[in-house]
């Protein structure tokens, strides 16, 4: 019955509150008192903790679920990235790169520069696209058992960081090929790491939680997701931007987190202003959503 | 230890009917909703919002269930049984009141709760452990244990969607019965599998129950309840009806659905023939003072109560009330056409009763078939919708009453003797034969 249902907030009892308070009793056993929460929540960081095996193993299921009865396996992890950077590598590359007076990529052969791109954007994307569905995908979990609801964008995530891991083990054996040497910089790339996970998921806790009301969401992320990329200097290098466009860019989180991994990667020159600017922005963005996910997440099973 | 593990104090959990499709409308809806907004709240604010809108699932619920009680719940569907362990579980949140709960929780809503048909038996073990809330050590060591509670050790590394549906939930139960948390809240989940595995899980209930777990169990097997409980509550429409020694309210709970159980809501029957519009409202059989009959003692007077709601004037309306039996075969019809000389005509709602003076079909159980006519048109027709028991009483006062073996219908009949005058042909005949 409660599928055709969902609930009236009380207008009558707006004081009461204290919400879900995991406090240890002189007998040791947790008390929880459950009551009708209002307005912003704290997040519950030590619960989290406590479920971080339940975290694992969703991401395990994914991982495990994608490649059933398939005949390559896991080996389409790496497979996909390949062949979107061999598609990228011909139609700019070959294509328009590769014709242009002075090529705007100097000597960084294109691939490399391509996959260094394609290696955060597709932890971006991927986990978006994925984190920011995860409470229509598990609607079903979310109506029947309790867990910190956090867990579910957070494993989708998760998946996609161990999809990027796998692109970065090819990108590792192509520049053994290319014969190219990273810096130090390259030391660098598990804060850069963090960071895009911090601007994936802050994305995806907003529309994961305005995904469960409105299923516009799941329509427009494939859509937004595609405009953004396109917004991100990801297959083309900024400097082909014409300079009055460059505050899109560095609004941009994700144009100053692919230049760093390059910067990280194949030593473009570092922009620190527009990777300080993009963090920030990303930043906002993440506590923002964490906190707006909070929110709206006691509806959830109401409404989903 | 005398703090009790669950106090629920004044819980109310309010839905708003067809809310949900306004919290799925499209962003476009939502954004000429806002626009709009302001006129509406102006209206809202002069007419008062209507009652039939909201509705309470669970209202102002209180009781307390003390550390190592096992407490049944029971109720009619949508009593509010469910909401209250959704409450419980965290998954919802109240509208008013509160609970405290002290102790870890495990909820066991559902059998097989995120089960993924992809993923072999083994996986899903894990998997599924996981999600209720088991640590992985915890399942390691539990493994062998639910995989032969389950009885599915040949189909471990199968893929669960080529199991049959018995093995699933057999497995997804034996993985929810090895959960063992200080408090368990169980919904309607006993009655899985086939009989010899319900009663091995009603085993694992009961060790449960004794290893001093508090438990809340909802069930509609008031069998089980009254084993495994030591207190049960009574819910109905969402209040708190009664509380109490599972006996007590087990039999307060048949008594109330008996006397409710006879009325059949017609409305959206699934028994009614395709492309069929409703007419015919609600069913139910009362005794000769208009009371509630669930059975129909045989040789007593019966009326069967039909309301309807025709859509238009109906100027010579027809009912039949056909009565089958046990193995579908029709014993009798009870047909305006036949019994009711006078022509019958509805202008709007009314009810048609059929009085049976005296119901004689032999006791057993049967199921009824309703048409309703206008002329010669059928304009509705419901299959089988109701049964309901013929009971036998000693109407002949020898003690012996006639079942479905000896014919359909118990009639009227005397017996007698009388000497009669003897021919000579036939003394004959007897005295030849007893040579």
């Amino acid at each position: 019955m409660s599928e055709l249902l969902s609930p009236e907030p009380n207008r009558l009892r707006s004081s009461a509150t204290s919400g879900i308070l995991g406090a240890a009793s002189p007998g040791g056993a947790t008390e929880t008192v459950i009551a009708a929460k209002r307005g912003w929540q704290a997040v519950d960081f030590r619960e989290l903790w406590r479920y971080r095996e339940l975290f694992f193993f969703l991401i395990w299921r994914d991982i495990k679920v994608r490649y059933k009865q398939t005949v390559l396996g896991i080996a389409w992890a790496i497979v996909q990235p390949v062949m979107q950077m061999v598609i990228f590598s011909v139609i700019f590359g070959m294509f328009i790169f590769g014709r242009m007076r002075n090529n705007p990529l100097g000597a960084t052969p294109y691939p490399l520069w391509v996959f260094a791109g394609l290696l955060p954007w597709g932890l971006f994307s991927q986990a978006v696209s994925q984190a920011g569905l995860s409470t229509i995908t598990e609607a079903p979990l979310l109506k029947k058992v309790y867990f910190p609801r956090l867990i579910a964008p957070i494993s989708r995530t998760g998946t996609a960081a161990v999809d990027f891991l796998l692109g970065f083990l090819v990108y590792a054996a192509m520049m053994v090929f290319y014969r190219h040497a990273p810096g130090l910089e390259l030391l660098l790339l598990p804060a850069l790491l963090l960071l895009t996970i911090m601007a994936a998921l802050g994305v995806s806790f907003i529309l994961a939680a305005v995904a469960v009301a409105y299923r516009d969401v799941r329509a427009l992320v494939p859509f937004i997701l595609q405009l953004w990329m396109f917004a991100t200097p990801v297959v083309y290098p900024a400097s082909v931007v014409p300079e009055r466009y460059h505050w899109i860019l560095s609004i941009n989180p994700m144009a100053g987190i692919v230049a760093a991994y390059r910067w990280a990667l194949v030593g473009e020159p570092m922009d620190w202003m527009s990777l300080g600017i993009g963090s920030l922005v990303a930043a906002s963005i993440f506590v923002f959503g964490l906190y707006y996910f909070r929110r709206a997440e006691r509806r959830f099973a109401d409404v989903a | 230890m005398t703090r009790p593990a669950i106090i629920v104090d004044g819980i109310g959990k309010q839905y708003k009917i067809g809310a949900r499709e306004r919290a799925t409308r499209n962003l476009r809806e939502a954004i000429a909703d806002a626009v709009t907004a302001p006129i509406r709240r102006f209206r809202a604010l002069r007419e008062k919002a209507s009652a039939d809108e909201l509705f309470w699932a669970l209202k102002d619920v209180s009781f307390e269930v003390q550390r190592g009680e096992v407490l049944g719940i029971i109720g009619r569907n949508g009593a509010g049984k469910s909401t209250l362990l959704n409450i419980l579980s965290r998954i919802t949140e109240p509208t008013t009141g509160r609970a405290i709960v002290r102790g870890a929780v495990g909820s066991l809503l559902e059998v097989g709760t995120g089960f993924h048909p992809e993923l072999t038996g083994r996986e899903n073990v894990y998997l599924n452990g996981a999600i209720l809330g088991m640590k992985r050590a915890e399942i390691n060591r539990k493994f062998d244990e639910i995989v032969s509670f389950a009885e599915v050790e040949r189909f471990l590394d199968t893929p669960v969607k080529r199991y049959s549906s018995g093995m699933y939930v057999r497995l997804a139960f034996a993985v929810a019965a090895h959960l063992d948390p200080e408090i368990l809240l169980v919904d309607e989940v006993l009655a899985v599998g086939d009989v010899a595995f319900r009663e091995k899980c009603m085993g694992k209930m009961e060790d449960v129950a004794k290893r001093g777990r508090t438990v809340l169990l909802v069930s509609h097997q008031m069998a089980a309840l009254d084993a495994l409980c030591s207190r049960c509550i009574l819910l109905n429409e969402g209040t708190l009806v009664m509380v109490g020694e599972p006996s007590a309210v087990i039999a307060h709970y048949l008594e109330a659905d008996a006397r409710s159980g006879s009325e059949v809501d017609l409305a959206g029957h699934p028994g009614r023939a395709r492309g069929m519009t409703p007419v015919a409202c609600r069913f139910r059989i009362a005794d000769n003072t208009g009371r509630p009959l669930k059975n129909i003692p045989l040789g007593s007077e019966a009326r069967f109560e039909v309301d309807i709601v025709p859509n238009r004037q109906v100027r010579r309306l027809g009912v039949a009330i056909q009565v089958h039996n046990s193995i579908g075969r029709r014993i009798v019809t009870y047909h305006t056409k036949y019994q009711c000389p006078d022509a019958l005509s509805a202008d709007g709602p009314s009810t048609v009763t059929c009085s049976v003076p005296s119901c004689i079909i032999v006791p057993g159980s049967y199921s009824l078939v309703l048409s309703i006519y206008s002329g010669h048109e059928e304009i509705d027709r419901v299959e089988h919708f109701a049964s309901f028991e013929v009971a036998p009483r000693d109407l002949y006062g020898t003690g012996k009453v006639p079942t479905s073996r000896d014919g359909i219908y118990v009639p009227e009949a005397t017996w007698r003797i009388d000497p009669s005058p003897v021919t000579p042909g036939m003394r004959k005949t007897a005295m030849g034969e007893r040579k």
